[in-house]
């Protein structure tokens, strides 16, 4: 069990590092975009994604300041850049940092909203992609009952 | 099978809002169970809705996104009385596909 889990980081690791040599490019890796699930670093979401986002007030994060309950955390981002194309919702803390992806077409609002798991309290990022570029917004929640079960 | 969507569909003043409420166990694979096992991950990898045929939001998921998935959107370009679909597919291969009709 131990050698699994261990072999299991290093794949994550040599990916990760492949990317960051410019091996596998950003863009593989975004067409690959199930792997940027299975990053165990907020960096390593951040990379598969595609890179580090700016910092934008354009870019709104819902997300409480206090969760009684990390099972159940509803958490929404709000874009008022135009073109947004994509928006990705990631908890820094949680094993896997990113939560979900969302696909904005045209005629579609930069607007949406879920419920997330959170294990402890947390940055969470709203990262959205617009014109090819990246842009975040983060916000700290605290949680009071984790929710990723034990 | 899957229990049915809950869905709910609004417009109001040309932008519509669409709120899912979707029934699956969402489990990340990473709980364990009373005698210690892994509990297997069983969740929701993609949502696809579409208005007309055309899609209006594509999800992908991990199995962080809680039990009982709630997810709201907004869309522009629809009337009321149009359908709107909403389909989704875990990682086991299973899915479910309901509409509603816009309010």
């Amino acid at each position: 069990m131990k050698q699994n889990r261990r072999a299991v980081l290093k794949t994550g690791t040599a990916l990760a590092t492949l990317v960051s040599l410019g091996i596998v490019t950003a863009e593989q890796a975004l067409a690959a975009n199930r792997d940027a699930f299975a990053a165990k670093s907020l960096a390593d979401a951040l990379k598969a994604v595609g890179g580090q986002p700016a910092t934008s007030d354009q870019v709104q994060i819902i997300s409480p300041d206090i969760a009684e309950n990390g099972a159940v955390v509803p958490v929404g981002a709000v874009s008022k850049i135009p073109n947004t194309s994509e928006i990705y919702l990631l908890v820094e803390k949680n094993p896997t940092p990113l939560a979900a992806a969302f696909m904005i077409p045209a005629g579609t609002e930069a607007d949406v909203q879920t419920r997330l798991k959170m294990g402890q309290s947390t940055n969470v990022l709203a990262v959205v992609k617009a014109d090819g570029k990246l842009y975040s917004a983060v916000k700290e929640t605290k949680v009071t009952l984790g929710g990723c079960g034990g | 099978m899957a229990d049915p969507m809950r869905i709910r569909a609004n417009e109001a003043g040309g932008v519509t809002t669409v709120r899912v409420l979707m029934s699956h166990p969402m489990e990340p694979g990473t709980r364990r169970d009373a005698s210690g096992n892994l509990v297997p991950a069983h969740y929701i990898t993609d949502v696809v809705a579409t208005h007309h045929g055309k899609e209006v939001l594509k999800a992908m998921w991990s199995g962080a996104v809680s039990q009982n998935p709630f997810l709201s959107f907004k869309f522009k370009g629809a009337a009321k009385g149009d359908k709107v679909v909403v389909k989704w597919t875990d990682n086991k291969g299973e899915s479910r596909t309901d509409e509603a009709t816009i309010a």
